[in-house]
């Protein structure tokens, strides 16, 4: 019995707690991600944003979600109810899952497994069905027609993503997030010879993420809302969550890849726990976003295209022969 | 319920399907106001825009012909509700030529400064909810600040910060309140720096652009032959202002330059506009400058209103009081068609008078009629995402369309 209870039902105990504390962070923090956008933007454009609920309106995501709860679900004539329904699920329950493989610390990972980049990959492209099914049951033109745009954009820069993190496998020496992050000690890929990668993971990411200047989906001047025109109440709130957490994760894989992870910029400053390091990288790449969506126009649907096919696309792929090239001649020598 | 008969086409491919169709609006974030606009789309690219119009339709030309010439002056701020003063500005023109009458000098620089505060009214909102069309949403942000000042002024000398009903014809209501030229003054220079401010978010920026130019060219020839004005005119390099060509309210004693484009495009639409806001600034401190003293208003009391003090003292005064508050004046029989250059362009009123208190008829020849009549021609062949950078850049407002 006592094995029973050791072997199995003790780690069980542990992974469930791990994942409720993993939901609850990703959860608390998507909720202030929404607030954090609405301050930023409010500052850049000479005005306070929330500050009535609350403490400096630190309670207004808590009254966002009450009121998105008690509101009535709204089902479009005509609309497939089940893929309605289960396109915001979807969604969410991937910006949650994503998380399983991210280290925060050393050694403070749900899974540490050793294809976690491949992982990622994995259900990062797998959040596009959830946009096209959505798009198609919601049966509306204009959702439709975001759907179809986003799941063009989505495909299109997964490649050059897929492409850009290669180059960091290379420079790495392994799929584990972990050990990404070990091997980049000495100096963060940031500031190597994948300098230009991490600029275009950067702009890939924020395309990844349907965010401005590459948020034509949702473009809210043409679409009005894209593929989630149709929605509303908490299947709208599952559709958001889900893009903010996606943000963060993208945030997260960010410091992962390029930043160093948990690692102090100095080691004088290792004192300060590893993961107020890989929060803090993740609030900075964050408030890239914010600021670019406060400053920048919008792309044209065939403008985004093209920048993903003939500018990111060839890009990285030049760099994946640099970048193994200079491994290949380093490691010989 | 039939279901309607679709209608097979031919794309320019040869495939044959019924037409994908948009209904963009009366309630869409970029149509402006309650233009509905009937997209015919093959995929992304617009085959056919079909403007509807009439959901603001509220029967004004109809209604001043059953009001005084005194009543009919609010109708004209509800038409660009943009730039309210700009079409009262061209009402009281018109009954003045009819009447033979001329506002006193302080009166028509009053008037000159607060045509001029309009047009800044008006090209702050053009320009920055064109910005917002485009997805960049702090322009707009930054411009509403500007417009709340501007708003401002409108309430220090009306009362109110939109339908002021402000000049009328024989002058202007009131005279300004103390301190305030020397508040618009102050006024000037920040609002310098917040075009710059403004510029360096979207005349370099290379999204900006690349959104804008060489999307909706019209040249010379069509925009002329579609009776476009103002700076939808200017930008496809016709160098055409009633301000100068046919000077009106002492506009020709003032020194000010009027930009034109050359590409047609919406960047030199964009770009039109951001220059005339510096011009009109040069024009506002050189009202401030030279403002005359004396009367605001004609002294005549067949047409303006006597002096409250004059009212208790002077029956005369009494009388001619209480003439205009329960009769108004007669306008003697006769027709003009008369034109300023309002913010959005050719702001026209053509105004029959058969010599009773109210007009027998009046036209009102709106800009954003005329431009919203190119929409389909700029649209054709172009993306969804660009119709949407055409209707921002046309500066339309459906209070004159739909009248």
């Amino acid at each position: 019995m006592d094995d029973l209870i050791n072997t199995y039902f003790l780690p069980l105990f542990w992974m469930l707690l791990g994942i409720g504390a993993i939901i609850g962070v990703v959860l608390g923090a998507t909720a202030y991600l929404t607030y954090a956008e609405r301050k930023v933007l409010g500052a850049i454009q000479l005005r306070k944003g929330p500050n009535v609920v609350g403490p400096f309106g630190l309670l207004q995501p808590m009254a966002d979600g009450l009121k998105v709860m008690f509101k009535e679900t709204i089902l479009p004539t005509k609309a497939n109810v089940f893929l309605f329904i289960a396109a915001p699920v979807f969604t969410f329950l991937l910006a949650l899952s994503a998380w399983a493989v991210i280290p925060f610390d050393a050694g403070l990972v749900l899974a540490d497994i050793n294809v976690g980049v491949l992982y990622l990959l994995a259900i990062s492209s797998l959040g596009v069905y959830a946009i096209i099914i959505a798009g198609w049951a919601s049966n509306s033109k204009y959702s439709l027609l975001g759907g179809l745009r986003s799941a063009a954009q989505m495909v299109s820069y997964e490649v050059s993503i897929g492409l850009i993190i290669v180059t960091v496998l290379i420079q790495a020496g392994s799929l584990n997030l972990s050990e990404i992050v070990e091997a980049q000690t000495g100096g963060w890929y940031v500031f190597s010879i994948l300098l230009p990668m991490s600029v275009l993971f950067f702009a890939s990411a924020l395309a990844e993420t349907n965010r401005s200047p590459f948020d034509l989906p949702e473009g809210e001047s043409e679409l009005v809302g894209g593929f989630n025109t149709e929605y509303s109440a908490m299947i709208f709130a599952m559709f958001f969550l889900g893009e903010y957490a996606n943000m963060i994760l993208m945030s997260a894989m960010a410091s992962l890849l390029f930043l160093g992870g948990w690692l102090p910029p100095f080691e004088a400053l290792s004192f300060v726990p590893g993961f107020i390091w890989f929060a803090a990288k993740i609030a900075f790449c964050l408030f890239l976003f914010l600021w670019i969506r406060g400053t920048l126009p919008r792309y044209r649907y065939d403008q985004l295209m093209r920048i993903g096919w003939k500018f990111f696309l060839p890009l990285s792929l030049v760099w994946v022969v640099v970048v193994a090239t200079v491994k290949m001649i380093g490691g010989a020598s | 319920m039939t279901e309607p008969v679709q209608v097979l086409v031919r794309d320019k491919d040869g495939h044959e399907g019924a037409p994908f169709t948009i209904n963009l609006g009366p309630q869409h974030p970029a149509a402006h106001g309650v233009l509905r606009l009937i997209l015919e789309m093959d995929g992304e690219v617009v085959e056919r825009a079909d403007p509807h119009i009439g959901l603001l339709h509220r029967g004004t030309e109809k209604l001043i012909e059953h009001k005084t010439y005194t009543q009919a002056l609010p109708y004209f701020d509800r038409l660009d509700y943009v730039a309210p003063m700009a079409s009262e500005q061209c009402f009281s023109l018109a009954v003045e030529k009819l009447l033979g009458i001329a506002p006193p000098e302080r009166a028509q620089v009053i008037r000159v400064m607060y045509a001029e505060i309009s047009r800044l009214l008006n090209h702050i909102l053009a320009v920055t909810t064109f910005a917002l069309d485009l997805g960049a949403i702090t322009p707009a942000l930054w411009g509403f600040e500007e417009r709340e000042k501007l708003m401002g002024f409108y309430e220090r000398v009306s009362g109110a910060r939109m339908h002021a009903n402000y000049i009328r014809p024989g002058g202007v209501a009131k005279d300004l309140p103390e301190g305030l030229l020397d508040d618009i003054e102050a006024f000037c220079d920040p609002f310098i720096k917040f075009l710059d401010d403004l510029e360096t978010l979207l005349t370099d920026n290379r999204i900006f652009k690349q959104r804008t130019v060489d999307i909706g060219v019209i040249s010379k020839d069509d925009a002329l032959a579609w009776g476009l004005s103002g700076p939808m005119l200017r930008a496809s390099g016709v160098a055409w202002d009633l301000r100068k060509s046919q000077p009106y309210d002492g506009y020709e004693n003032f020194d000010f330059d009027i930009p034109v484009g050359t590409t047609g495009d919406c960047y030199a639409r964009y770009l039109v506009r951001m220059a005339e806001m510096r011009q009109s600034v040069r024009i506002i401190r050189q009202c401030i400058a030279r403002m005359p003293q004396g009367r605001v208003m004609i002294d005549d009391y067949k047409v303006a209103m006597p002096d409250r003090e004059d009212i208790e003292k002077s029956m005369e005064a009494l009388i001619h009081h209480f003439k205009l508050a329960t009769e108004g004046y007669h306008v003697p029989s006769g027709a003009t068609y008369t034109a300023i250059e309002a913010p959005k362009g050719e702001f026209g009123v053509y105004l029959v008078a058969d010599g009773t208190n109210m007009p027998y008829r009046c036209k009102i020849r709106a800009p954003s009629f005329a431009h919203l009549q190119v929409l389909p021609l700029l649209s054709k062949d172009h993306m969804l995402a660009d119709v949407v950078a055409i209707i921002g850049s046309l500066d339309i407002v459906f209070g004159e369309i739909d009248r």
